[in-house]
This record gives C-alpha cells, sequence and structure tokens, in this order.
C-alpha cells in the first residue's frame, strides 16, 4: 500500500517534472519569438527617428542605434527647408488642406448617412447599405484609375477638388456610423424626442449627435490618417509640384537623394539624413494621433469589422 | 412636425391616424435628405467612374464599340501575364504569413502573457501602421540597403553586399510582403486578439479543466472559434495585396529603374494611361482588378456573417 503510494508519488512527481519543463520550453519559445518580432516592428522605427541626427556618412560608419547631434539634426533640417525653395512647407500645407477639407466633408456626409441607414425606413435603404459595404471592402485603389479616367473626362484634373472629392467619399465611415446607431442608440429616446414634438432634424441634431460623439471621433481618426498618407491618387491627379501633397512630395525628395539616385542627386543637399527627416516629419501628425487615441482605436477596428 | 403637433393637440384618435400614414412618409423622406449628400458621392466616386471605365474598356480611342477587343489587346501584352504572376507569388507569400503569424501572435498575447504586457506589445506592433504608405517603403529602402541598414551584418550573411543584389527581380515579392507585414500585421493582431477576447471564460476554463496545453485549446478551440474573422482577414489582404501600387512604384525610382515599372498589374494601367495615352487599354486593366475586388468583397458580403444588412 505505502510502497503503491510512493511509486505513484515518484510518477506523479516525475510527470510534474516533464511539465514543468515542457513548460519552461514553450515558455522560452514564446518569449523568443516575442523578442523577434519586437525588433522587427520597433527597430526600423528607432533607426528614422535617429537617423536625422547623424551625416551621411555618419549613418555608414557609426553604431545604427547610436545618436548624432542636435548640430546634424539642425543641418539636416535646414538643407531640407531650403530644398527649392522651401516646397516642403507647401507640401505639408497641401496635405493639411487636402485632409482637412475632405474630413469636414467626410463627416457632413457620412454622419448623416449612416445614422439614417440605421434608424429610418425608405425604399433603396437595403440597397444602398449593401452597395456601401461592397464598396468598403473593396481595395481603395482599386478605383483610383478610374476616378482618375473620369475626373480626366470632366476637366477636373489639377485641382483640389480632384483630391478633396473623392477622399471626402468614405463608405467605412458610413458603416462604421451605421453600426453605431444600430446598435447602442436607444430607440425610445428618439420616439419620446418625436412625441414631444422635434422635427427629424432637431431629433438628429439635439438627440443622436452628441450621442455620437465617440463614433464621430473615430471617422475622424480613419479619415485623416487614411487621407494623410494616401499616394496613389494625388499621384495620378495633381500634376503640378506646387500642388503635391507630402506623401507624393517623399517621392520627388526620394528622386533627389544621391545616395538613391546619383545623378539627379548630385550637388544637392538632400542626403540620407534628410530624407529620414522628412519622413519623419511627413508622418509626425498621423504618429502622434496615434499614441494619443490607441483606445478608441483598438475599439474602432474591432467594430469596422463587427461583432455579433 | 407641424402636423403631429397640430392634430395631436386636437385629439387623440386623429393623432393615432395621423401618425400610421403620415409620419412613415415623413420620416422617410427625412431619410432621403439625410443620405443624400452620401449618395450623390457614392455616385461620383465609386459607381459613375466603374461605369464611365466599362465603357471605356468596350470602346476604341474615338469611342467605337470594340466588342472584347480592349481586353485581348492588354492580355496578349507581354508585360500584361508577368505582372499578375508577380502579384500572384506576392500573394501566396503574403497570405500564408499574414494568416499564420498574426494568428500565432494574437493567440500567445492572449493566453501566455499577462494582460498588461500583452497591451503594450499590441501597441508596439501596431504603431508602424502610421507609417503606412510612402514612408513605410522609404524606411524598408533604409532598412535594405546593406550600406546604411542597422542589419547589414544579416544582409551580408544572405549574401547581400550591394544594394542593388537586394534589388534583384526575384526578392521584390518578398520585400514587398516585409513592408506588407510591418505596416498591417499589427493591426490585425489587435483584430484577432479582440475576436480571441470574445470567446467565453467558461470555454476556455472547460479546456483547462479537462487538462488541455494551451497549445491545444489554442488549435482545437480559440483557432477554430475565430475562424470566421481568419477567412475575413485572409480575403481583405488578398483583396488589397492585388492592387500593389504605391511599394513597387518608389522601389522603381529608387532604384534607377532596375526594378520593372510594369511589376504590378496597377502598375501596368497606370503605365498605360500615362505613356501611351491608352486610356481605353488602362480601362480594361482595372476592370480586371476591380473585378477581383468585387469578387472578395462580394463573398464577403453575403456569406461571412459578419456584416448584417437586415436590422436583428
Amino acid at each position: 500500500m505505502s510502497a503503491l503510494s510512493s511509486s505513484s508519488d515518484r510518477l506523479a512527481r516525475r510527470a510534474a517534472m516533464r511539465s514543468r519543463s515542457s513548460r519552461l520550453a514553450s515558455g522560452l519559445v514564446v518569449v523568443l519569438f516575442l523578442a523577434v518580432l519586437l525588433i522587427f516592428f520597433v527597430l526600423p522605427a528607432i533607426w528614422l527617428l535617429l537617423a536625422p541626427t547623424k551625416t551621411a556618412g555618419q549613418l555608414v560608419s557609426q553604431f545604427p542605434l547610436s545618436f548624432g547631434s542636435f548640430a546634424n539634426l539642425g543641418r539636416a533640417w535646414s538643407h531640407l527647408a531650403s530644398f527649392q525653395g522651401g516646397v516642403l512647407f507647401l507640401w505639408l500645407r497641401n496635405s493639411v488642406v487636402y485632409s482637412a477639407g475632405s474630413l469636414v466633408l467626410t463627416l457632413a456626409t457620412s454622419v448623416p448617412a449612416g445614422y439614417a441607414l440605421a434608424l429610418t425606413r425608405f425604399r433603396g435603404r437595403k440597397l444602398l447599405l449593401s452597395v456601401t459595404l461592397i464598396v468598403m471592402i473593396m481595395p481603395n485603389a482599386s478605383l483610383v484609375l478610374p476616378i482618375f479616367l473620369e475626373l480626366n473626362r470632366f476637366g477636373l484634373i489639377g485641382t483640389i477638388w480632384s483630391v478633396i472629392l473623392p477622399f471626402s467619399f468614405y463608405p467605412f465611415g458610413v458603416y462604421l456610423v451605421y453600426i453605431y446607431f444600430a446598435t447602442s442608440m436607444p430607440r425610445d429616446i428618439l420616439s419620446a424626442a418625436r412625441i414631444d414634438g422635434a422635427n427629424e432634424w432637431q431629433v438628429f441634431r439635439r438627440i443622436a449627435l452628441p450621442l455620437a460623439r465617440p463614433v464621430i471621433g473615430l471617422v475622424a481618426f480613419f479619415s485623416f490618417v487614411g487621407n494623410w498618407n494616401n499616394f496613389f491618387l494625388p499621384y495620378l491627379v495633381l500634376p503640378s509640384s506646387n500642388e503635391f501633397p507630402i506623401q507624393v512630395g517623399l517621392n520627388q525628395l526620394l528622386s533627389s537623394t544621391p545616395s538613391f539616385n546619383p545623378v539627379a542627386g548630385a550637388g544637392l543637399d538632400i542626403t540620407s539624413p534628410e530624407l529620414a527627416l522628412a519622413i519623419v516629419i511627413a508622418i509626425l501628425p498621423v504618429l502622434v494621433m496615434f499614441l494619443f487615441s490607441q483606445r478608441a482605436l483598438v475599439s474602432g477596428m474591432l467594430a469596422g469589422s463587427t461583432k455579433e | 412636425m407641424t402636423t403631429v403637433e397640430r392634430v395631436g393637440a386636437a385629439g387623440a384618435v386623429p393623432a393615432e391616424q395621423v401618425r400610421r400614414r403620415g409620419v412613415p412618409r415623413r420620416r422617410s423622406l427625412a431619410g432621403y435628405a439625410f443620405v443624400s449628400g452620401y449618395t450623390v458621392l457614392l455616385m461620383a466616386f465609386g459607381v459613375l467612374p466603374t461605369l464611365y471605365a466599362i465603357d471605356l474598356a468596350f470602346t476604341n480611342a474615338s469611342g467605337q464599340f470594340v466588342g472584347l477587343g480592349q481586353f485581348t489587346k492588354v492580355v496578349r501584352d507581354f508585360r500584361f501575364g508577368p505582372s499578375f504572376m508577380h502579384i500572384l507569388l506576392y500573394l501566396a507569400m503574403w497570405l500564408v504569413l499574414v494568416v499564420v503569424l498574426t494568428v500565432v501572435v494574437a493567440v500567445i498575447l492572449r493566453s501566455r502573457v499577462s494582460a498588461r504586457t500583452s497591451g503594450v506589445f499590441r501597441f508596439l506592433f501596431y504603431i508602424p501602421g502610421a507609417l503606412a504608405g510612402v514612408a513605410s517603403v522609404l524606411v524598408w529602402l533604409f532598412m535594405l540597403d546593406p550600406a546604411v541598414s542597422p542589419v547589414s551584418w544579416l544582409l551580408r550573411a544572405l549574401g547581400f553586399s550591394t544594394f542593388a543584389q537586394v534589388l534583384a527581380p526575384q526578392n521584390l515579392p518578398a520585400i514587398f510582403v516585409l513592408i506588407a507585414f510591418w505596416t498591417g500585421a499589427g493591426g490585425w493582431i489587435v483584430v484577432m486578439y479582440g475576436a480571441l477576447n470574445n470567446i467565453s471564460d467558461e470555454v476556455m476554463e472547460a479546456a483547462r479543466v479537462d487538462g488541455a496545453s494551451p497549445w491545444k485549446t489554442a488549435w482545437y478551440i480559440q483557432i477554430p472559434m475565430i475562424r470566421k474573422w481568419i477567412v475575413y482577414m485572409a480575403i481583405l489582404a488578398f483583396a488589397a495585396g492585388t492592387q500593389l501600387f504605391v511599394e513597387p512604384q518608389l522601389l522603381q525610382t529608387a532604384s534607377l529603374g532596375r526594378v520593372d515599372p510594369t511589376w504590378s498589374p496597377n502598375q501596368l494601367a497606370y503605365v498605360f494611361a500615362f505613356q501611351h495615352g491608352d486610356f481605353n487599354g488602362a480601362a480594361a486593366i482595372s476592370i480586371f482588378l476591380l473585378t477581383l475586388g468585387l469578387m472578395c468583397a462580394g463573398i464577403l458580403v453575403t456569406r461571412s456573417g459578419l456584416f448584417k444588412v437586415e436590422e436583428q
């Protein structure tokens, strides 16, 4: 009896030991895996932030993650700012105009539309919703060339409207608002307001809109980030450098960097640190928004692909 | 509004009648007003460009109907086949990588590390998403240039000592996969993690009590339960992958033309429109791409059960 129990004890202990060592091994695998991924995702970003503080020569010779000096950073900045007579500022301003202009139009059209799709009944509602879903899932880029052809037909190429108007069309925003109102809007409040004599506009303006603040923020974020980072459409419809948004401007800077283009870039002050600095400046607005709206973002990504 | 108020004041019974007949109509009019602005944009930049591209694809430069002439012309173009082959190769690598790795990472972050650590990791993985587009391509140009790359030792170990060697044609699909994964995977990890989070604690607890190891739980319970989301991700990643443009276009600029200017179908359409001035041919290519996107969207909307058009 005691012999039996001690042998089963030993067995149990051995099993426990085996499971502990296998747990240790699998824990080690997990840690290693996460570490490699972390380096993969974070290293390029850190390198990018440090690159403008070094000279082109130091970028090659020094330790990749070393800090150069603020003097180098200042020099890179002054080279960049004087590139083609300060065109960088023009590009940034254009980006702000295009992204903000289309943001206003996006909010003005998508919030009422999402509200109506969720809370009113009209003929064609289901069709509109289905088309919205399909266009939302279709990749952005698949419509860019057709939109270019259409704008070209109507002679709108090269105007700011050729960027702002297509940017304002944002079916994903409509869908986000629709889901929000369909799932979390108490209908009783709306009918109570109607019984109290509010008209449809008042119901929307006074009751629905204040409640929709979180989803409006979400739509604004995704729309702004998407448009700020968009390259394909402005690349096609804006022929002149003065009209470029910063993303297309970066492309022009790239072709002026001697390390990537020794012929065109020769004699210019745009070298790798200047290009890296331009990238940092170009992504700064979006990066700041990312850092400050992390929680909202996560909930938005999940809502955008709604749950039951 | 005025009707209801006035009649409502007059008496309960007429108000009831008016509400039954009048209010829904008034409300449906309001519905039309609310969707009008968006509908105009949808027509102008969703429906109309598609119809116009179809129109162009079936006619020639002088507007005559040519049947499938434009399509056969672009398909026979010597660059058409290769550009779709490139994309196919890229998609195969990209889909396997994004599906396997995001699911594995999400499972690990959900069940193997503490909630706080997992939050930090998800955030850090997600950050490169802010650099989506041009910025990410430029960053990776630096990462892949053995002269300045922080991992130049790794590039050299793999046999690349110059930037030109890295940009050899056979490496391009892998380079685009790297870039796409760097900017896009973090977002998908967040989505997969959210889906795993929706699995009820009782299910997980039952698996633990039954003695399932974390890996077994993942394989037999968690992954099957988020299958719908994995399919969703795969289809969206596929659809977006067919449209590659920025990455090969910038690489082409950066490599002084060493990279094929018509590497992807979208680039080929761009070359047709902007270098040959052949809008009809460009439209024909974009119809191919639009159809691919539409098919993916159609499958997701009608089959996945993730999107509801009807009220619950």
